[in-house]
């Protein structure tokens, strides 16, 4: 283990589970949560670089009125295809399967996952599902909207709607194993003396998330499976021609897409909640609120799902109740900022990129959160529902605050998973431009959905052109964001400088093993007795009324 | 033209006042949190940065008073939120009697408009200034959305059942309707004008010739015989199935004992599930016409009956309450 007597003289460890074995079917028949979690990392970054490219196309295309770049069926194939490849295939894995695979384990003290082959078979699920897809979008796409609202995808679309709904279908079991494992995981391999309340708050919220995944997936799982029934076979389960009801179709799509929303921000706030104490270096203020606002939006996150469809002619007390509903899944969410706010106060507080990322996230998520409470009130829903108001409301919360925390999190246990230190001063420039490039690419879309541009259009009336103007340009500076960090992770893996266990330094557990960790995670088996997220009685770690200097995280090369 | 940044359009509609109002409050609300937090933010963050490398923050664990304060003061406001939204969806979703009545049915990708004396339009809708407009909203094959931005209301036209929606418009002029609920290939297409009139000159383009459109009544009164309608309801109360004769928008009398009103969504059940409620004294025998009429033909059906509505109602064999009677 690291001793602090020479500053920055970390070498590699001499076994790590990146070096235990070598060869292709290590890593593709590997039971290793640490390798499944690279193997995942894998698949999102294809799958968010796709959905990416969609983006761009999109947003060039719409730089005029009349549309620059491509048809009417192919731009309605672009924005499905980003929706289906970003949401089902980067957004909803990305944190939980690349990072929690990683850290659930190391964070609670264990050698791996509860069941590690079925983690590996959630990952082939995945790919499987994956493939489906792909091979959609190669034969003819998809232009059904990723909400595939019935009878529009279930009888009058032309495209490939039956494999890629399938392959949604297979994609989630992948998230139901994977909430399996982890609520197994979190229940019964937890460390001695790792009590729930000494849980790092990412446990929670990925505890939180993993309740979700197995109580929501099974119903968007049959919910496609009838549209394909009714496509291929015309049975008539939501086509009014055959007796089916296509608000249906809206219900059981929402029951499982909307705590599907909170699969996406959970994890990242549970990466908010470990950063901002890190590099405050105090406890977060108010641990319990924080993990019981986890739980709570995964309860009330289930029965808020009607207020997607208050103009679908569902009963007024029907959208009374989901209205109020709404409003109460809020107040957990708001809570979560206010304590991070305040963990701040008389902090010793670091610019280093993780922070950033993780204030970044407060100001977004805000934004995002605030503009859901517009769509949440019944008499403004009359007005922006279905325009771009609400694209911009929740790109803020899945781009502002899903992928703000999912690179916020890469950043801060880069060099846990791969024992080496990014260049600092180019991530924290590529932080400051993603915040820049994100505001300018979404805000303007705010204005547009008020001025009452709808969403799905490929062309519009030429007043709208202004601010579309402004959020293509935005978009190019987003993409410049995107495009830094994958250059300079892939040049640290090689030439990074040794990280050393601890660099930050943080509290949890999975900084007391080496970086990379060794393949069984821990030499022994640790002992918690400490608090989270507790600097002042952590003499371990070399610092406050230590005198052993710790070196410093990074030499700002 | 596209010159200036408006952040709202025109306000044309009753309600157009009333939501942004509510939003002006909203954005009020919002932007006191998020300048109030990122104040807060920013302010630590400069105030408590690392002076040295060594040095670590002061453990404070929470306050339950201040966990209790912002819990307790987002619920009230969010509550104020919910219900000030609630007064104005209410109203919405609830049309005036006296509104005029205006037919919309939504095909891939067009509108079709039918005004109250039959008129005809095609993406395009006029209506008169200070009148209730109800919109009587129907789809030919997938979900649409009627939302004209000016009067700051939409509604969904779902296949397979009527939705309704109203506004009075108050600014004469020219305003933008879309389709906004995405519906395929020409999605973006599927919009027009609405034109908003004097009722002086509503009154005379709505009387003004109908160049070569076929008057509904006449296509609806065809269709009433095609489809053997009149094999059973004759308007003399003695066929098989009730006269129809002053039916519409009148009560009805159901054999279960409880009475219904005849209105546009109840016509149009008759036709397609007509078993769904039997008329007090009839028999279960009509055939459903479920998939074997367009939106367009229950329209110009329904329109025919409603032009049923000043003819003689036979003592015996209508199905309607005669007026007075309980």
């Amino acid at each position: 283990m690291a001793t602090t007597t020479t500053a920055p003289a970390y070498t590699m460890p001499r076994d790590h589970y990146l070096n235990s074995s070598y060869g292709i079917r290590s890593w593709l028949l590997t039971t290793d949560h640490k390798r499944i979690a690279w193997l995942y990392l894998a698949g999102v970054t294809f799958f968010f670089t796709l959905g990416g490219i969609f983006a761009a196309m999109i947003r060039i295309h719409l730089l005029v009125p009349n549309g620059l770049l491509v048809s009417p069926e192919t731009y309605n194939k672009l924005f499905t295809m980003h929706g289906v490849a970003m949401i089902f295939f980067f957004l909803i894995p990305s944190i939980p399967a690349v990072l929690g695979n990683f850290l659930i384990p190391l964070m609670i003290g264990a050698k791996d996952v509860a069941f590690p082959k079925l983690n590996l078979l959630s990952w082939y699920v995945y790919i499987t599902g994956g493939c489906f897809v792909l091979y959609a979008f190669a034969t003819g796409g998809l232009d059904t909207g990723w909400t595939f609202y019935t009878p529009l995808s279930s009888v009058y679309s032309n495209s490939a709607v039956a494999p890629a709904v399938i392959g949604i279908f297979i994609n989630g079991f992948s998230s139901i194993l994977t909430g399996i494992n982890f609520a197994v995981t979190i229940h019964t391999m937890r460390a001695p003396g790792m009590t729930w309340f000494r849980l790092p708050l990412f446990i929670w919220a990925h505890y939180a998330t993993s309740i979700i995944f197995i109580l929501g997936t099974p119903v968007i799982a049959i919910t496609l499976l009838l549209v394909a029934l009714e496509r291929v076979f015309h049975l008539g389960f939501f086509n009014p021609a055959l007796g089916g009801d296509p608000i249906l179709f809206q219900h059981l799509f929402w029951f499982y897409s909307h705590p599907a929303v909170y699969i996406m921000i959970l994890p990242a706030m549970g990466v908010i909640s470990e950063i901002i104490p890190t590099f405050a270096r105090k406890p977060i203020f108010g641990y319990t609120f924080i993990a019981a606002s986890s739980i709570s939006i995964a309860v009330i996150g289930f029965f808020v799902w009607a207020h997607h469809m208050f103009l679908t002619g569902e009963s007024t007390y029907a959208a009374l109740a989901f209205s109020l509903l709404s409003y109460l899944v809020a107040i957990p969410s708001a809570v979560k900022v206010f304590n991070w706010t305040a963990t701040l106060y008389k902090g010793s507080i670091s610019y280093d990129t993780p922070m950033l990322y993780a204030l970044g996230f407060i100001g977004l998520f805000l934004i995002g959160g605030l503009t859901g409470l517009f769509l949440a009130c019944l008499g403004l829903d009359i007005n922006i529902h279905d325009t771009y108001f609400v694209i911009a409301h929740f790109h803020y919360i899945m781009v502002g605050g899903a992928i703000m925390g999912y690179l916020g999190g890469l950043h801060f246990w880069w060099p846990k998973i791969t024992g080496k230190l990014y260049p600092e001063f180019l991530a924290r420039v590529a932080a400051i431009t993603l915040f820049v490039g994100f505001n300018l690419t979404f805000g303007p879309q705010f204005l547009l959905g008020l001025m009452g541009m709808p969403r799905r259009y490929h062309n519009y009336p030429p007043e709208f052109q202004v601010l579309n103007v402004l959020s293509t340009a935005g978009a190019s500076i987003l993409a410049i964001g995107y495009l830094l960090p994958m250059v300079y992770f892939t040049w640290s893996v090689r030439y990074g400088k040794v990280a050393g266990p601890n660099p930050w330094p943080a509290t949890g557990l999975e900084w007391s093993t080496d970086s990379p960790p060794p393949a069984e995670n821990f030499d022994v088996t640790p002992v918690v007795d400490w608090e989270p997220y507790d600097y002042k009685n952590r003499a371990d770690l070399g610092l406050g009324t230590s005198v052993a200097p710790l070196a410093p995280a990074h030499g700002d090369d | 033209m596209p010159s200036q940044l408006p952040i709202y359009p025109d306000q044309a509609s009753n309600f157009a006042p009333q939501v942004d109002t509510l939003m002006t409050f909203m954005i009020l609300v919002s932007a006191f949190f998020t300048v109030a937090i990122t104040a807060a933010v920013i302010f630590f963050f400069f105030k408590y940065r690392r002076k040295s490398e060594n040095e670590i923050g002061v453990p404070i664990h929470g306050d339950m008073r201040l966990e209790l304060t912002w819990i307790v003061i987002p619920l009230i406001l969010s509550m104020v939120m919910f219900g000030w939204g609630a007064v104005v969806y209410v109203d919405f979703r609830h049309p005036p009697q006296d509104a005029l009545d205006i037919y919309v049915v939504g095909k891939q990708w067009m509108w079709k408009i039918q005004q109250p004396n039959g008129r005809r339009e095609i993406n395009e809708l006029h209506v008169p200034v200070g009148r209730d407009i109800k919109l009587i909203l129907a789809s030919e094959d997938v979900i649409h959305d009627f939302y004209v931005p000016a009067f700051r209301v939409k509604m969904d036209v779902v296949p397979g059942r009527y939705n309704t929606m109203w506004f009075r418009p108050t600014e004469p002029g020219r305003y933008h309707f879309f389709c906004s609920q995405y519906c395929g290939t020409n999605h973006a297409q599927m919009g027009g004008w609405v034109t908003v009139m004097e009722p002086a000159d509503y009154a005379a383009w709505l009387s003004s010739s109908m160049e070569t459109e076929t008057d509904p009544i006449l296509a609806g009164e065809k269709l009433f015989s095609e489809k053997s309608c009149s094999m059973c309801h004759l308007a003399d109360g003695t066929g098989r199935g009730p006269s129809l004769n002053g039916i519409y928008n009148g009560s009805v009398r159901l054999a279960d004992g409880s009475t219904v009103r005849a209105d546009d969504a109840y016509i149009r059940e008759s036709m397609l599930l007509p078993n769904a409620k039997i008329v007090a004294g009839f028999l279960p025998i009509m055939p459903s016409y479920q998939g074997q009429l367009t939106e367009d033909e229950i329209l110009s059906l329904t329109t025919y009956i409603r032009s049923l509505q000043s003819q003689p109602v036979p003592a015996k064999g209508a199905g309607v309450i005669p007026a007075g009677k309980k």
